[in-house]
């Protein structure tokens, strides 16, 4: 994020998309909810009608797949009116000229053609978050998981700079991680183009700084390694022989699961660390078992870059041991020595080589979490980013064209599919399926289908359909439910044995490198009855 | 904001303008019971427990409820108050069913504390409670309103806090009580589970049913870590018994970001940690089928094959899956032995999915 969650309390108006917040991230949700308590104005842009919808000014509901549309109709309107901010345009920005001859032609009532908003509410929602100041964007992986991710990331941007939203309290645009620690995990270097801090692996500079402090016995690569999804496709090429998972469950949360087996299979080599065996751990050659999050120290980074400490609370389950020290213990049997005796010295390690993380020490955070960057020991944090001048210095409008999903529904496949979570389940459900109140309250694999498209298909609630992709077939039960508009399917994503991801396409935004889990055509058929007799 | 002094039981102090009695005598250090109030939500002054006596006012005051003003002179002792105080929470203990033998709140319950607090040892009104029974169908929240004062705050937490908006004040039969709409139960109503009612419960009426006959509240270590599930970060505390994670509860306290908000995942989602499927040895497969082995040989196999794999097929031909779940500290050590020991950028975590 931006900006920081508490400064909820100081928005006066939210444009919240692609986030269903009550359901993932319930606790913010409680924030946005108080404000609009307090007469904050909220602008829901969603295709479901999620329970925050309860709270919005205005619920646009976009078909899926359209966001680009839809925000560069605001911007049209947003300047056709004058309503964006001038000096801040002027003193902040560049590039404001080409993207307004962009987006001059997504006039209110092209972009309902493309989107299904109608004209008026596109006005009305423009209007409302170009006047109430200041405004505050949110949103999750119903931006980021298209082909076109990046780019309603970058227009979600140009949006908030046109009205002069970034830089300031209770304004920004702020994406919302789905697990615990994907901010952390992005800080560390877990990513294949940079080290710990965003540092770049391609510059020769950065490279010699980490061969010094890490004394590599292989020097470091200068080529930019593979994402998951290419890793998956690379294995399957029988180009890597070697997987090695620490608590990742790619064979429920990736693409296509049936092209992530067939490339787990090829592999010749597979290492998974894990608390609990899954479908992954089922296909590795070793198992390693892992402490979960009670049983160590250590940090995790929130979605407002707030580093906050992990405590170890209980021992060891059987002979579970940190993840870290796994690694360690490989490494050095590598010839590699990581002779770390704690958690604490891994994280006084990290400070040294990653200067927005330098001021930062498990002391400082004993009893509250600083926000990075934090440059040194007596910097308080960062509340919010891009203060009176953005981090690259001029704010930069990128001028961007509406493109239409790869996969779009059609004659064989008609209705389109989108996945996404719900409240009481996490993921691919290896923890929360195993926590009694939490499957207390969910019910096991569902879709949610329009009471229309039932009528249609002669599909009743509770009645277990087939519903099929190019990739595959899975058995589920349907909720018919006026959630959906007609036409979309929505599906959550975490149960095996009702895999969304049997369905889901690989196809992937080409910067982003993330696959298009809101956007699939499928098919939905009834079950054939069992003859009788 | 303006500064503003008055006199609290003969002390001169200070606060800012806006804040209450009650506020300013804890900022310093002069302790006014309370019931009713909690600093996350609005003050209602309902439960007189935290009634003042104020120079020049003719009736007590509730301090959670009074802002303060130049020169005002406060006593929160005095006979009049210490009466109306003992009065109320007579009141209170003879309108329930406080046994406190078996009650989860034992130790940390202010109903309790109050009675200790005044020496009553028994009220002098016959104990007479309404005979609600106790609502424990769900696993997560055990329900028990012969134990609840009516204090309100788990209504103030579901509607101004969480805004969910299941609970209300009801009346059934002819006492006051809380609950869902329509007097149905947790389970059958829009509930959440997100416990909010339950962490700001003074008493033991809404209890966590996880942490049932588990461990007292002066048995159990209160771990503070961070949740283990979604992108809040939410502060949790741990409670820890014999090495076990009987509870999880939170506390306002702890501030940012949560402020002892938390989720039905966060709060009652935690007990994967004691799953008897845990993974507790290394295993290896061989003919196709997984045997326990010991740390040492899982260790060498494992670096033994890494490194046939990486000096015959190259550095590239090995990809690294790391985790949004783990900790910083193991995805730095992961990254840097991707890069540093086995000599790709094939490294990557599911950010993206
Ligand atoms: S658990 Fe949450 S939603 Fe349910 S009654 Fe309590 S505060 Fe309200
Ligand atoms: S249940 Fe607890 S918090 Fe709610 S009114 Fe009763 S005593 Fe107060
Ligand atoms: S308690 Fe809920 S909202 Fe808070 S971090 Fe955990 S999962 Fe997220």
């Amino acid at each position: 994020m931006t900006n920081s969650i508490s400064e909820a309390a100081e928005s006066a108006v939210f444009l919240l998309t692609g986030t269903n917040t009550t359901e993932n991230h319930p606790v913010i949700a409680a924030k946005l909810k108080q404000a609009v308590n307090k007469g904050a104005k909220l602008i829901l842009v969603d295709p479901r009608n999620i329970e925050i919808a309860k709270f919005a000014a205005l619920h646009l509901r976009q078909r899926p797949g359209t966001d680009v549309a839809w925000i560069n109709g605001m911007m049209n309107v947003i300047i056709e009116e004058g309503l964006y901010e001038r000096d801040y345009v002027e003193g902040r920005t560049e590039g404001f000229e080409k993207m307004k001859e962009v987006v001059k032609k997504y006039t209110p009532e092209f972009v309902e053609k493309i989107s299904g908003i109608p004209a008026a509410d596109l006005i009305e929602a423009a209007r409302l978050y170009a006047s109430s100041k200041p405004g505050a964007i949110y949103y999750a992986m119903g931006i980021t998981q298209h082909t076109t991710g990046t780019d309603n990331v970058m227009s979600l941007a140009n949006l908030a700079m046109l009205t002069g939203n970034i830089g300031v309290l209770g304004g920004g645009v702020n994406p919302l991680r789905g697990q615990n620690n994907v901010q952390g995990a992005c800080d560390m270097g877990a990513l294949p183009n940079v080290f710990p801090g965003y540092q770049r692996i391609t510059d020769e500079a950065i490279r010699a700084k980490f061969t010094e402090a890490w004394k590599p016995v292989m020097p470091l690569s200068e080529k930019v390694g593979l994402t998951i999804v290419e890793m998956t496709n690379a294995a399957h090429e029988g180009k890597l022989k070697a997987l090695y998972f620490m608590g990742e469950n790619p064979m429920v949360s990736d693409p296509d699961t049936t092209h992530v087996r067939e490339a787990l299979k090829k592999a010749a080599f597979i290492v998974c660390q894990d608390i609990f065996m899954n479908e992954t751990t089922e296909l590795a050659d070793v198992v390693f078992p892992a402490a979960s999050f009670a049983e160590k120290d250590g940090t995790f980074t929130n979605t407002e870059r707030r580093v906050q400490r992990v405590r170890k609370a209980v021992g060891p389950i059987g002979e579970s041991r940190p993840d870290w020290k796994i690694i360690a213990d490989i490494a050095e049997r590598m010839g590699y020595p990581m002779q770390y005796r704690s958690a604490n010295d891994i994280f006084e390690e990290i400070r040294k080589v990653t200067p927005s993380y330098a001021g930062i020490s498990y002391d400082r955070i004993e009893k509250t979490g600083i926000q990075w960057p934090c440059p040194n020991e007596e910097h308080q944090g960062t509340r919010f980013l891009h203060k009176d001048k953005f981090v690259r210095g001029l704010g930069l409008f990128n001028a961007i064209e509406f493109r239409e999903a790869a996969e779009l529904p059609d004659d064989e496949y008609p209705l389109l599919l989108t996945t996404g979570r719900i409240l009481y389940q996490y993921h691919t459900g290896t923890m929360s399926r195993r926590s009694e109140g939490l499957n207390f309250r969910s019910t096991g694999p569902f879709i949610e289908m329009n009471p229309r498209d039932a009528r249609d298909y002669g599909v009743s609630d509770d009645e277990v359909v087939l519903i099929s992709s190019r990739r595959g077939t899975v058995e589920v039960r349907a909720w018919v439910t006026d959630r959906v508009n007609r036409g979309t399917i929505f599906m959550p994503f975490h149960y095996a044995e009702a895999a969304a991801n049997v369905l889901t396409s690989t196809f992937l935004d080409p910067i982003g490198k993330i696959p298009e889990y809101k956007v699939s055509a499928i098919k939905i058929e009834k079950k054939k009855k069992k003859a009788t007799g | 904001m303006k500064t503003i002094t008055l006199n609290i039981d003969g002390r001169q102090v200070q606060g800012a303008s806006g804040q209450t009695i009650y506020e300013v005598a804890r900022e310093n250090d002069i302790h006014i019971p309370v019931l009713c109030y909690h600093p996350a939500a609005k003050p209602a002054g309902a439960c007189r427990v935290c009634v003042v006596e104020v120079a020049g006012a003719r009736s007590l005051v509730a301090s959670c409820a009074q802002p303060i003003t130049e020169d005002m002179v406060v006593n929160t002792k005095s006979d009049r108050v210490i009466a109306a105080r003992r009065l109320a929470t007579e009141l209170l203990l003879s309108s329930g069913n406080h046994n406190c033998l078996v009650c989860e709140a034992n130790g940390q319950c202010l109903l309790q504390e109050l009675a200790y607090e005044l020496g009553i040892e028994q009220p002098r009104f016959s104990v007479s409670p309404p005979g609600y029974g106790i609502e424990e169908e769900n696993p997560m929240i055990i329900r028990d309103m012969d134990r609840c004062i009516v204090c309100g705050r788990c209504v103030r937490a579901c509607n101004e806090v969480q805004v969910n908006r299941v609970l209300d004040f009801s009346y059934r039969g002819k006492h006051a009580t809380v609950g869902p709409a329509f007097g149905t139960t947790y389970e059958d109503s829009e509930c959440v589970f997100c416990g909010e009612c339950v962490s700001v419960c003074p008493v033991g009426a809404l209890t966590e049913k996880q942490g049932r006959f588990k461990g007292r509240n002066w048995e159990v270590k209160k771990v503070r870590t961070t949740c283990s599930y979604c992108g809040v970060g939410c502060q949790i505390e741990l409670n820890v018994k014999d090495n076990k994670v009987v509870k999880v509860t939170s506390d306002y306290e702890l501030g940012e970001p949560n402020h002892g908000s938390l989720c039905v995942k966060g709060r009652f989602g935690h007990d994967f940690i004691h799953h008897p499927e845990r993974l507790t040895k290394p295993l290896i497969r061989k003919d196709g089928k997984f045997w326990e082995v010991s740390w040492e040989e899982a260790l060498d196999y494992t670096a033994k094959r890494l490194k046939e794999i990486r000096d015959k097929n190259g550095s590239d031909s090995i990809g690294v899956f790391t985790s949004a779940r783990c900790t910083n500290e193991d995805n730095y050590v992961l990254q840097k032995f991707t890069r540093a020991v086995i000599g790709t950028n094939n490294v990557d975590h599911c950010a993206r999915l």
